[in-house]
């Protein structure tokens, strides 16, 4: 479903008219007597930077279903910006003018004086066609303008993701970039050792099933029964569909499943086990690995015309291939040269080249969607970590490491990666505990994000169209 | 080609319960007389059990290698007269690998590992088409516990009897 913003019409900014001027006044007068202040942002790019105190407040409605969506969307909201490691929501109980009061224009005093650099407030309002109606602004609270002014329609079902769209333009208004809010993660969850129903088995030990969610944990469903292991989704850029791999009859092969339909078919007729799949950047092609006669090799297929090309002619291990977002390269591991390293080659497997020189070794890589960065896996010295490099192999950055950690992948703005950390096992089978974590990419901010139940191999959606 | 999955559950649930019947069902097999007949699963499954018991199933391998070691040899050189003297048997070697991978990394290691069981084999004389290999990656260890000792025993090729030959 596509949510369409309005620019909110001038109705309400009509009537606060007289009092937003007489304030505009008020903040020029004051600003003689400090410097000039800029209008509030934040560089993402630096580490460790301060959250940036933000109220955000319960949207008012009128009804008893309006005022219900309005608190959980301002919820939504404030987890959503808190969790970025960006914004220090400020606790509703330290609010001096109440939410309700703020239908007028705000009082900045009041939001000054708590320390609020920047107010969320807004409207919500179930109109006569039983749409929701949601109207949002966010002001700077130091110089006192509106910052954004904005209105959509929806079902009052969709609520949360509204929310989520909210919490996207305020990151993008103040931070000058995409935010990563109304998307979806697809895993692999573990089903836990006493788990009624299909649960663990002999030929799916661990119960692995294809699990989605937003990006919040909410939303959560399973989407195969778990009779069958399942390794490694990854989202097709329209997010209609997943390719992973399957172990249907004991087959090891590439798979892809269409979230609208929930169809799961087999990709190609390979005469050995393919695996590591990706999809291109425009969502029409395949890469993955295949393996024949012990020989990986890279393979890219078109899904339209069924075309497969072999990319790699090699006796080592060629894995894990990722796209680059123009789609012209593609990096992907091997150990040609005697150990696990990093490669690129050009989309027709030509000028290949490898970009990883540093101690251990390098595995899982995934192309930034900016195009800026590869994230990646290292293994050295019995540890594991989650890192970054350039294309050209250089600054090289370790943002995480420990026992297991593997598998990031990338927020669709490129600047935080999710990956899993499983904790050692015991003998009498207890701990060996899988989790989804992320990181961003100053490394600061590492959090795990909830699920169920044991989780592994994460893939993070592209902003829901 | 397109091939379309349909029926996924019930056919993996017939697999399941399939391979499930293993031993004790075997032990009946050797014809007592009695009236009730053996279910023709039966034969291979006792030879199945017997390859496991009597010849060994299974070498191991070094830490991220995939080369049969000497002393692994030995296992398929008792593996290939056994194979020999069942000449209708087919088997599916398995590779494994230990956690200490990535996840991709490891199912092509394990397909190494399965495919340098399936090569010794055929240099020892067993025929190509009696031999299929799968690699389970990490993805099924046999030892719990993250340490050397369980790690050792994971990064494994197993020999499995799949079936007489017909």
């Amino acid at each position: 479903m596509t949510i369409r913003p309005m620019i909110m019409p001038a109705k309400f900014a009509l009537k606060t008219f007289a009092p937003l001027i007489a304030l505009l006044a008020f903040a020029a007068a004051l600003s003689d007597a400090r410097p000039a202040r800029a209008e509030i942002t934040i560089d993402i790019t630096r580490g460790n930077v301060e959250p940036l105190p933000i109220a955000v407040t319960d949207f008012v409605g009128k009804s008893g279903a309006a005022a219900r969506a309005g608190r959980e969307i301002a919820g939504v909201i404030a987890a959503n910006l808190e969790r970025s490691g960006l914004f220090k929501p400020i606790d509703p109980k330290a609010f001096i003018q109440s939410a309700g009061a703020l239908n007028a224009l705000p009082r900045f005093g009041d939001w000054r004086v708590i320390n609020a650099q920047a107010l969320v407030q807004g409207r919500t309002e179930v109109v006569s066609d039983g749409r929701l109606r949601v109207e949002f602004r966010l002001w700077d609270v130091f110089s006192e303008q509106q910052m954004i002014g904005l209105a959509y329609f929806t079902v009052p079902d969709n609520w949360r993701r509204v929310a989520h769209i909210i919490s996207d333009s305020i990151y993008k208004r103040i931070t000058g970039e995409d935010g990563y809010f109304d998307t979806r993660i697809v895993y692999v969850a573990e089903q836990p050792k006493d788990a009624k129903g299909v649960g663990r088995n002999r030929l799916n030990p661990f119960g692995k099933r294809l699990a989605i969610m937003d990006q919040d944990g909410e939303n959560h469903r399973f989407l195969t029964d778990g009779t069958t292991l399942v390794l490694t989704p990854r989202f097709s850029p329209t997010l209609q569909e997943i390719t992973y791999m399957s172990y249907f009859r004991n087959n090891p092969r590439v798979y892809i499943f269409n979230i609208d339909t929930g169809r799961q078919e087999v990709l190609g007729d390979f005469p050995g086990m393919t695996f590591a799949p990706r999809f291109s950047p425009d969502g029409k092609k395949i890469i993955m690995s295949m393996a024949k006669d012990g020989n990986s090799e890279i393979y890219v297929m078109d899904l339209r015309t069924r075309v497969v090309r072999q990319l790699t002619f090699h006796s080592a291990i060629d894995t894990s291939p990722s796209f680059s977002p123009d789609a012209n390269q593609v990096v992907f591991n091997s150990d040609r040269g005697g150990s696990q390293q990093l490669y690129v080659m050009d989309d027709r497997g030509k000028n290949v080249r490898r970009i990883s020189f540093g101690n251990g070794r390098y595995a899982t890589p995934v192309w930034s969607p900016r195009g800026d960065l590869i994230a990646f896996t290292k293994l050295s010295g019995g540890r594991f970590f989650i890192g970054v490099m350039k294309p050209d192999g250089s600054g090289e950055r370790l943002l995480a490491e420990d026992f297991k950690i593997e598998g990031p992948t990338w927020s669709p703005n490129g600047r935080v990666l999710i990956f899993y950390r499983k904790g050692r096992s015991e003998k009498d089978g207890s701990g060996g505990q899988s989790k989804l974590w992320s990181i961003d990419l100053t490394g600061h901010n590492e959090r795990e994000i909830p699920t169920p139940m044991d989780a592994s191999d994460p893939a993070w959606s592209p902003l829901i169209p | 080609m397109r091939f379309k999955v349909l029926g996924m559950v019930a056919a993996l649930a017939l697999a399941v319960s399939a391979c499930e019947s293993t031993s004790g069902s075997g032990a009946g097999a050797s014809g007592s007389g009695q009236s009730i007949t053996p279910l023709p699963a039966a034969a291979p499954l006792a030879l199945k059990d017997q390859f496991v018991v009597d010849v060994g199933d299974r070498v191991f391998f070094s830490f991220d290698r995939f080369d049969v070691e000497q002393d692994q040899k030995k296992v398929l050189d008792v593996q290939a007269a056994w194979l020999k003297k069942y000449s209708s048997v087919t088997v599916t070697i398995e590779g494994h690998a230990d956690e200490r991978g990535t996840r991709e990394y490891n199912l092509a290691l394990g397909e190494r590992r399965a495919n340098a069981v399936k090569e010794y084999l055929i240099y020892l004389g067993i025929d190509a088409k009696r031999i299929k290999t799968v690699s389970y990656g990490e993805e099924r260890p046999v030892a719990l516990g993250s340490d050397e000792t369980a790690w050792s025993q994971n990064r494994r090729g197993v020999t499995v009897v799949t079936g007489p030959g017909s």
